[in-house]
C-alpha cells in the first residue's frame, strides 16, 4: 500500500512510504510501522491505542479521524493512504498538531467547573432522568480529541471562534445544576466567537468518532444565551 | 461587543427570518393570483393605492428585510473579508437604514401616491 505522509511543519510536503497490509490495520498501525521500520524521524502522537484518549487525531485521506480506531479497509482510496496533521491548528512536526489553542478555548468558553457549594452543604442529588442530565450526558463523552475543531469551517473562517468541542463543554456545564458560574459562561460562550457563529453545517456532527452532536449542544447554548440577555440586563 | 447585544442581534436575524418567510409567501401568491387576469400597472396600483393594509404588509416587509439583511451582511463582512468591530457595525447600521428610507420610499410610491 502507498502511503503519503506530511513531514514538516507549515511548510513541508508529502512523503510516499510503502507499507504491508495487515488483516484489520488502522491508521495508526500504519503510521507506527512507518516510524518503526522505515524511519524513525517521523513524528505523531498517540497513547491508549483504544479511543479513549483523543491523542491520535489525524487527517486521513482529507477527512480528520481517530486513527487508531480507523480501519485502513475503510479510508483506503484505490490501495492509497493520505495522512497529514490535524487542520486548523498549527503543525509541530510532521503529523503532530498543538492543541494548546484548542485547549485554550475550552478555558475561555467557562469549560471549567465552579463549584458553588461548601463542605458544609449536603451532596447534591442529580436525577439521572432529569432534562439537565441527559443534556449533559449527551455531550459529556467528549475525549477532546479535535476532529470536530479540524471539521468546523467556521473555526477555519474566524480564528477566534471557540469551536464545536469547547461550545459542547460548556454546554454540558450549563447543565450541570451544581455550577455556580452560569451567566459568565453563558457570556463568554456569546457572540462573534461562540455559539453565534455557528451556521448549523453539523461537520463536527459528523465526524466526531464519539457519535457526539456539538451542533445540539451550541443550539442549546443559543437559547440559554438568549434567556439570560432577556433576564439578566445587567450584562455589560 | 456584549454578549448580550450579539445574542440579540442573533434573535433578531431569526425573527426576522420568519417575518420574511410569512411575507415572501404572500408577495409571491398575490403575484401569482394578480397576473392570471394579466398585468398592469394600472391593476397594481388599483390594489395597493389607499391601502392600509397593503402599506402596512409592505412596510413590515421592508423592516423586516432591512433589519435581517444588514446583520447577514455584517456577518458575511466578518467571515469571509475579515471585517469585525466598528467598521462593520458602522456599515451595518448604514446598510439598514437605507435600505428602509429605500423600501418605504417604494412602499408610499404605491399606496400614496
Amino acid at each position: 500500500m502507498e502511503v503519503r505522509v506530511w513531514r514538516g511543519a507549515a511548510q513541508g510536503r508529502f512523503e510516499a512510504f510503502e507499507v504491508p497490509r495487515q488483516p484489520s490495520q488502522t491508521v495508526l498501525d500504519v503510521v507506527t510501522h512507518i516510524q518503526r521500520h522505515l524511519d524513525p524521524t517521523l513524528s505523531y502522537r498517540f497513547a491508549c491505542r483504544v479511543g479513549m484518549c483523543g491523542s491520535c487525531a489525524m487527517t486521513v485521506n482529507g477527512k480528520p479521524r481517530w486513527t487508531c480506531r480507523t480501519h485502513v479497509d475503510n479510508v483506503e482510496r484505490d490501495g492509497k493512504l493520505e495522512i497529514a496533521p490535524l487542520a486548523n491548528l498549527p503543525v509541530v512536526k510532521d503529523l503532530v498538531a498543538d492543541m494548546q489553542e484548542f485547549f485554550d478555548k475550552w478555558s475561555r468558553a467557562g469549560g471549567a467547573f465552579k463549584p458553588g457549594a461548601t463542605r458544609a452543604d449536603a451532596f447534591a442529588s442529580v436525577d439521572p432522568a432529569s432534562p439537565a442530565r441527559r443534556e449533559a450526558d449527551a455531550g459529556v463523552e467528549c475525549i477532546g480529541c479535535g476532529v470536530c475543531y479540524a471539521a468546523c469551517d467556521v473555526v477555519k473562517w474566524n480564528r477566534d471562534y471557540l469551536g464545536p468541542a469547547a461550545l459542547n463543554r460548556a454546554w454540558t456545564l450549563v447543565n450541570d445544576v451544581r455550577d455556580a458560574g452560569q451567566a459568565d459562561r453563558l457570556r463568554a460562550v456569546a457572540g462573534d466567537a461562540g455559539c453565534h457563529s455557528c451556521h448549523t453545517m453539523m461537520s463536527c456532527t459528523e465526524h466526531c468518532p464519539k457519535k457526539l452532536s456539538p451542533t445540539r449542544s451550541i443550539a442549546g447554548l443559543k437559547r440559554a444565551t438568549w434567556r439570560l440577555a432577556l433576564y439578566a440586563p445587567e450584562d455589560g | 461587543m456584549s454578549a448580550r447585544r450579539e445574542t440579540f442581534l442573533w434573535v433578531a436575524q431569526r425573527a426576522t427570518a420568519v417575518v420574511l418567510a410569512l411575507c415572501v409567501f404572500v408577495h409571491l401568491a398575490t403575484i401569482i393570483y394578480a397576473v392570471r387576469g394579466g398585468l398592469s400597472a394600472a391593476d397594481i396600483l388599483g390594489r395597493t393605492r389607499g391601502s392600509i393594509a397593503w402599506g402596512a404588509f409592505y412596510s413590515a416587509f421592508v423592516i423586516a428585510a432591512a433589519i435581517h439583511g444588514a446583520i447577514g451582511l455584517r456577518n458575511v463582512a466578518g467571515e469571509w473579508l475579515g471585517l469585525r468591530g466598528e467598521v462593520s457595525e458602522v456599515a451595518m447600521t448604514v446598510v439598514a437604514v437605507a435600505m428602509t428610507i429605500l423600501g418605504l420610499r417604494a412602499v408610499a410610491a404605491v399606496v400614496v401616491g
